[in-house]
C-alpha cells in the first residue's frame, strides 16, 4: 500500500481515542490525536481496576499511552482543542489551539522539583477527584504521557503577577519557559475526524447533598473511592475513612444516583452495577473482614463473564445484593451514614448504618461537548451526546465525521474500543477508498 | 554473532511500580543488590519504568555504561515486554538481549503478607535473571510477506459490515456464508429495537452495499472446509456448492454468530400457545396474532445453574415486541415477568419508559420463586405485595438466550483459537484486545463472541474490519524471532519419533518429503512443547535454550557457571 497524503483527526485521547489512533496509525495514516488535558489517557487511567478481569488498569494502560506517544504516524497535542473546522469529508481543514504548557516538553525529566518548590498550593487536583490538593507546577500521575509538568496559567505567580519563578530558577533541566505562548496550528488535508470527548460525571450538589455527600466526608462518590483503594492514590491504597482514619467494616454502594431518575437523568449509566461488584471487591482484598451492601434498582449484567463475575462477588468477597433505591441518608454523631431501605423480600423497612457509603454518580456528556458541537456542525442528541443512529452507529450528523465510546452513550472499556475501532476503519475507508 | 565473544554489560532497572512492589519491599536495595551480580554494570531503580521518564532512564543507561544487556525487574511481560524490547532496539541493543523479571504479579502481588520473604524472592528472581541474560543470543524477527487479502466467516449483519468495511478500503475480500442467502439472523426478525425500523430495509442496505462491492467476493452455500498457513499467507479451502475453491488469505475474521435456544420442558413450551420471543416475531411478521393477553417471561434458560449468562438482548426484544403489540391493538394487555429488565445507556432506557407509558405491565419475579404456568392462568409470586398474582393468558411467550454454535468447536480448532466456557470464542483480551484472537491474524465480531444486539454486530463489525486493515494494509508481517529450531549439527540425534509433530499446538512441524522434521518458523510461537518433549534433545528454544535455563536453576541455587 502506497503512503496516503490523507490524515485523521482523532479528538480526545481516552482509551477510545488512543485506540482509533493506534489502529489507524498502524494502517500507515498520519493522525493527529487532540487531547485538552495535560496527558493522555482519559477516565481509565484514574482506575484503579478493571472488570470483570481485575487487570490493574494504568499497568494495561501505560503501554497504549507510551506507544501512542512513540508511535511514527501518530502526532500528539495536548492541552489542545478544535478552534475551527472547514471544507467536507475527504478533505477537511482543522484548525487547533495548542495552550502553552509553560514546561518544554522533550526537555522536562519529570522529576518534580517544580512541584515542590512552588508557593502556590491548594489547587484543586482533578486526576485525584479532588481528594488531595496540588500546586501549580502539575503533572496527573507518575506513568503520564507526555511525561512533563505544566504550569497552570491561572495560579501561577510569574504568570499572573511576574513574581516568584521559584520552579525557573530551581529546575535542573532547564525545562521550564515562560515565553511559552499559546499558538493556533492549522492541519489541512484531513480526510476525516474522530470525535472521541468520553463522558464527565454529574455533580448535581443537591442530588448529592440528600445522599449525605459534602455533609460528611464518609460518603464518597465512586471515582473518590476508585482513587482511594488505588495503590497509587493519596492513601495509597489503604482504604481509610477521611474523617477518623478507620478502617471501614461496613460498606453501603447506592446504584443510580442522579442516572434512571426524573429529577436527574434520564437514562442508565451503564457500567455502575458492574464496577461497583469490582469496587467491593478490591475493597474486600484490602480488608477481609469487610461487608458490602450494593443497594440498586435492576442489576445490569449482560457482557462477557459479567454474571459470573456477581456471582463470585456474592459468594467470595462477601457482598450483599439488595434491590432496593435508597431515597436519603442520615448520619450518626459518629459521622456514620445510616440507610433506610425496604427489605424486599419481608416489605420491611430497614436501617443499616455502615462505616462508609460509595454514590454511583451519573455519567454525562463531556462538558465541553456543546461548544465543540457547534464548531463541528454535528448534531446531539436530546441529552447531550452526539447523536448517532442505531444501525449507522459511529457515524455523526456529518458525513466523514465519526464518533465513539461515552461520547455517544454511557458505555463499558471494552466497548468503547470495540466502537474505537470501528470509528477508525469508518475513517479509513475514506481515506484508503478515496 | 558478535555478541557471543562480547563480554555481557549488564544493566538492571528495578521498577517500583508506584507502590505496587515498592509498597512491599525496597526497590533501592533491590537496585544496590543487583550491583554485586556478576557481569552486572549499571542498576537503577524507577518509580514507574514504564513511564516515558523510566524508558529515558533506561536509554541513558545503555548510552552511557555501554550496556549490552538490558534487565527491567517489574511487572509482567504479558503486556510490557513489547515497549522495553522497543525501547532497547531503539539503542542499538537486539531486542532478544533484553531479560523481563516478575517481582510484581509473581512476587508482591501474591506475596502481600509477607513482606521479607517477597523481598528475598525478588533477589533470587533477579540473580536467575541476571545469570539468563548473560547467556541471551541476539535474535532477529522473521519477516515474511503478507497478501493483501481477507476471508469474512459468516454472512449476517456483523459478516457483512466487516466485509464491506474492508472492501472499501480497498482490500480483495471474500464473505463466506453457509445459507444460500445473505442475512443470518436478520432474516427472520421483523421489526428493529430502539427505533422500530423494518429489519428487511436493514437487510436490503446490507446486502446492496455487499453485492455492489468490486472488491467483495459473496460465496453463498459455502463452507470453509481447511485453513493451512498463518498471518498473512493462509491456505484455505471453500466448499462452494459443492466445489473447492482455493483461497490465499492474509487475514480472517469469524462472525458466524449465535445459535437458538429451544425451551423444551420450560413452562410447558408447546410452540402453540406457549411460544418463543422468535416464535412470536415471525407470528407478528406474518400478522397472525390472535391472542388478547400475552405474558412474556424473561430469562427462560439463561441466568439459571445450567446458562448462568444473561443474553442481553432478550429485554429490548420483549419490550419490542410487547410495543408491537400495543401498537397493533391498545386493547392487548402485555405482561413481562422479569428479573433484572436489562436497558442500559440513554435509548434503551428511553425504550423501556415508552414501554411503560404504553400500558405494558411489569411484575418482577425471583429465581427463588419462579412464575408457573398453568392452563389459563400464570401464577407469579410478587414480593412487593408479598402474595401471588395470577394473570390470564392466551399466549405465553419465553424470553430464551441466544446460545453458541455447536460449530464452533471444528471453526475453532480449524484457525486454532480458543473458546469459553460458554462456547462462544474467546478474544486475547476482554478489556482491550476485544476483536483480536491470541492467535495472529484472526479476528471475531458479533454475537459469535458474545451474545450482542444488531448496533453492537454493526459497530464490532467495522472494529474487526479495522484490526485486520492494520495487518493486511503492510506489504511484509514480522513475527517473533524466538522459535524452536533442528539445527543441521542436531540433526542427527533426531530418531524421527514424531512426537513433536504430534505435541505441537500450533501444527508448526512437519516431515518434509525427504522425511526429515521441517519446522516452519512462522508458524512456531516459541512455547516450548517440542523441546521439552524431544527424547534427544535435538530441538532447540531458541531465547529458552537449556543453557540459559540451567543457568537460571544454577543461580538459584547459588552456583556460579
Amino acid at each position: 500500500m502506497g503512503e496516503n497524503s490523507k490524515s485523521v483527526v482523532v479528538i480526545g485521547a481516552g482509551i477510545a481515542g488512543i485506540q482509533a489512533a493506534l489502529d489507524l496509525g498502524d494502517m500507515g495514516i498520519q493522525v493527529h490525536l487532540v487531547e485538552k488535558m495535560p496527558c493522555i489517557g482519559g477516565r481509565m487511567a484514574q482506575l484503579d481496576k478493571t472488570f470483570p478481569t481485575l487487570d490493574c488498569s494504568i499497568c494495561i494502560l501505560a503501554p497504549k499511552l507510551s506507544e501512542c506517544y512513540r508511535h511514527d504516524n501518530i502526532t500528539l497535542y495536548t492541552l489542545s482543542e478544535i478552534q475551527k473546522i472547514g471544507g467536507s469529508v475527504g478533505n477537511f481543514s482543522v484548525d487547533v489551539l495548542k495552550h502553552a504548557r509553560y514546561v518544554k516538553e522533550d526537555v522536562c525529566t519529570n522529576c518534580g522539583d517544580c512541584a515542590t518548590i512552588c508557593p502556590v498550593r491548594g489547587i484543586t487536583n482533578f486526576f485525584e477527584a479532588n481528594l488531595v490538593t496540588q500546586t501549580a507546577a502539575q503533572i496527573a500521575f507518575p506513568a503520564a504521557v507526555p511525561a512533563a509538568y505544566r504550569i497552570d496559567p491561572s495560579k501561577c505567580l510569574y504568570l499572573n503577577y511576574e513574581i516568584c519563578g521559584l520552579c525557573y530558577q530551581n529546575c535542573g533541566a532547564d525545562a521550564i519557559d515562560f515565553t511559552q505562548k499559546d499558538s493556533v496550528l492549522s492541519l489541512d488535508n484531513v480526510g476525516a475526524i474522530i470525535v472521541a470527548t468520553g463522558l464527565d460525571l454529574a455533580e448535581d450538589i443537591h442530588t448529592l447533598n440528600i445522599y449525605g455527600y459534602q455533609k460528611c466526608d464518609n460518603v464518597v462518590t465512586a471515582m473518590e473511592l476508585e482513587r482511594l483503594i488505588c495503590a497509587s492514590g493519596p492513601q495509597a491504597g489503604h482504604l481509610s475513612r477521611l474523617t477518623d482514619g478507620k478502617h471501614p467494616k461496613k460498606i453501603a454502594f447506592l446504584q443510580c444516583i442522579d442516572s434512571r431518575s426524573q429529577k436527574g437523568q434520564m437514562y442508565c449509566s451503564s457500567v455502575c452495577c458492574m464496577y461497583t461488584t469490582k469496587e467491593a471487591m478490591i475493597a474486600y482484598e484490602h480488608d477481609n473482614e469487610l461487608e458490602s451492601y450494593v443497594f440498586y434498582i435492576d442489576m445490569r449484567a449482560g457482557g462477557k463473564g459479567f454474571q459470573k463475575f456477581l456471582q463470585r462477588g456474592a459468594k467470595e468477597y462477601n457482598i450483599k445484593y439488595v434491590k432496593s433505591k435508597i431515597s436519603h441518608i442520615e448520619v450518626d454523631k459518629d459521622d456514620n451514614p445510616i440507610i433506610t431501605y425496604e427489605d424486599y423480600e419481608t416489605s420491611e423497612i430497614n436501617q443499616l448504618t455502615v462505616d462508609l457509603v460509595v454514590l454511583a454518580t451519573c455519567i454525562i456528556p463531556s462538558r465541553g461537548i456543546n461548544k465543540l458541537a457547534d464548531v463541528l456542525g454535528i448534531d446531539l442528541d436530546h441529552y447531550d451526546f452526539v447523536k448517532t443512529n442505531p444501525f449507522l452507529p459511529v457515524e455523526t450528523s456529518i458525513e466523514g465525521i465519526y464518533t465513539c465510546g461515552c461520547a455517544r452513550e454511557p458505555m463499558d472499556i471494552p466497548r468503547s474500543v470495540a466502537e474505537a475501532s470501528g470509528a477508525a476503519a469508518r475513517a479509513a475507508e475514506v481515506i484508503k477508498g478515496g | 554473532m558478535s555478541d557471543k565473544e562480547e563480554e555481557p554489560r549488564i544493566g538492571v532497572f528495578v521498577c517500583s511500580c508506584g507502590s505496587n512492589i515498592g509498597g512491599l519491599i525496597d526497590v533501592k536495595a533491590l537496585a544496590e543488590f543487583s550491583k554485586t551480580l556478576p557481569n552486572v554494570v549499571f542498576t537503577e531503580d524507577n518509580l514507574y519504568t514504564c513511564s516515558e521518564t523510566g524508558l529515558a532512564q533506561i536509554k541513558n543507561g545503555i548510552k552511557d555504561h555501554n550496556l549490552n544487556r538490558v534487565i527491567v525487574a517489574s511487572c509482567t511481560p504479558r503486556t510490557h515486554e513489547p515497549l522495553f524490547r522497543d525501547c532497547v532496539k531503539k539503542e542499538g541493543v537486539n531486542e532478544y538481549l533484553f531479560n523481563f523479571v516478575n517481582i510484581r504479579d509473581q512476587n508482591t502481588w501474591c506475596h502481600q503478607k509477607y513482606p521479607e520473604e517477597a523481598f528475598d524472592k525478588a533477589k533470587d528472581l533477579i540473580r536467575m535473571g541476571v545469570a539468563k541474560a548473560a547467556k541471551l543470543e541476539a535474535l532477529e524477527n522473521i519477516i515474511v510477506d503478507a497478501t493483501p487479502t481477507a476471508l469474512v466467516i459468516g454472512g449476517g449483519v456483523s459478516g457483512m459490515t466487516a466485509a464491506h468495511s474492508l472492501a472499501n478500503q480497498g482490500f480483495e475480500t471474500h464473505l463466506i456464508e453457509r445459507e444460500t442467502e445473505l442475512g443470518g439472523r436478520l432474516k427472520t426478525l421483523y421489526k428493529l429495537f430502539p427505533n422500530d425500523q423494518e429489519a428487511q430495509i436493514l437487510l436490503e442496505n446490507l446486502k446492496k452495499n455487499v453485492q455492489s462491492n468490486e472488491n467483495l467476493k459473496i460465496h453463498t452455500s459455502a463452507q470453509v472446509k481447511n485453513i493451512e498457513g498463518f498471518v498473512g499467507n493462509f491456505e484455505v479451502k471453500v466448499e462452494e456448492n459443492g466445489n473447492i475453491i482455493d483461497l490465499t488469505i492474509g487475514v480472517i475474521l469469524v462472525a458466524v454468530g449465535t445459535s437458538l435456544f429451544t425451551p423444551t420442558g420450560y413452562f410447558g413450551y408447546d410452540g402453540k400457545t406457549r411460544i418463543t420471543q422468535y416464535e412470536l416475531e415471525s407470528k407478528l411478521k406474518n400478522n397472525d396474532v390472535k391472542a388478547r393477553d400475552i405474558v412474556m417471561i424473561q430469562c427462560v434458560g439463561s441466568r439459571n445453574n445450567e446458562r448462568l449468562y444473561c443474553s442481553s438482548v432478550c429485554c429490548m426484544t420483549a419490550l419490542k415486541n410487547a410495543l408491537i403489540l400495543k401498537e397493533n391493538n391498545p386493547e392487548t394487555n402485555v405482561s413481562i415477568l422479569f428479573r433484572d429488565l436489562y436497558t442500559p445507556g440513554t435509548h434503551y432506557e428511553d425504550y423501556y419508559r415508552r414501554a411503560r407509558e404504553a400500558g405494558v405491565v411489569f411484575v418482577e419475579y425471583s429465581p427463588e420463586k419462579m412464575p408457573s404456568v398453568e392452563e389459563n392462568l400464570i401464577k407469579v409470586h410478587n414480593e412487593y405485595l408479598g402474595e401471588d398474582l395470577l394473570i390470564p393468558y392466551d399466549l405465553c411467550v419465553l424470553s430464551t438466550p441466544l446460545v453458541s454454535n455447536n460449530d464452533n468447536k471444528a471453526l475453532a480448532q480449524m484457525i486454532k483459537v480458543p473458546l469459553e466456557e460458554n462456547g462462544f470464542f474467546l478474544e486475547a483480551h476482554v478489556k482491550l484486545r476485544p476483536m483480536d484472537f491470541a492467535t495472529d491474524g484472526v479476528f471475531v465480531c458479533g454475537s459469535a463472541k458474545w451474545p450482542v444486539d444488531i448496533t453492537e454486530s454493526i459497530s464490532q463489525g467495522y472494529a474487526a474490519a479495522a484490526r485486520a486493515s492494520t495487518i493486511i494494509s503492510h506489504d511484509t508481517i514480522e513475527v517473533e524471532g524466538a522459535t524452536s529450531f533442528l539445527p543441521d549439527y542436531n540433526r542427527n540425534l533426531c530418531t524421527g519419533c514424531e512426537v513433536c509433530i504430534k505435541v505441537c499446538p500450533y501444527k508448526a512441524i512437519n516431515k518434509n518429503e525427504e522425511d526429515d522434521i521441517e519446522i516452519t518458523q512462522v508458524l512456531c510461537k516459541g512455547c516450548g512443547v517440542c523441546g521439552a518433549t524431544c527424547i534427544n534433545h535435538a530441538i532447540i528454544i531458541r531465547h529458552f535454550t537449556d543453557q540459559q535455563i540451567l543457568s537460571e536453576i544454577y543461580a538459584y541455587g547459588g552456583k556460579e557457571v
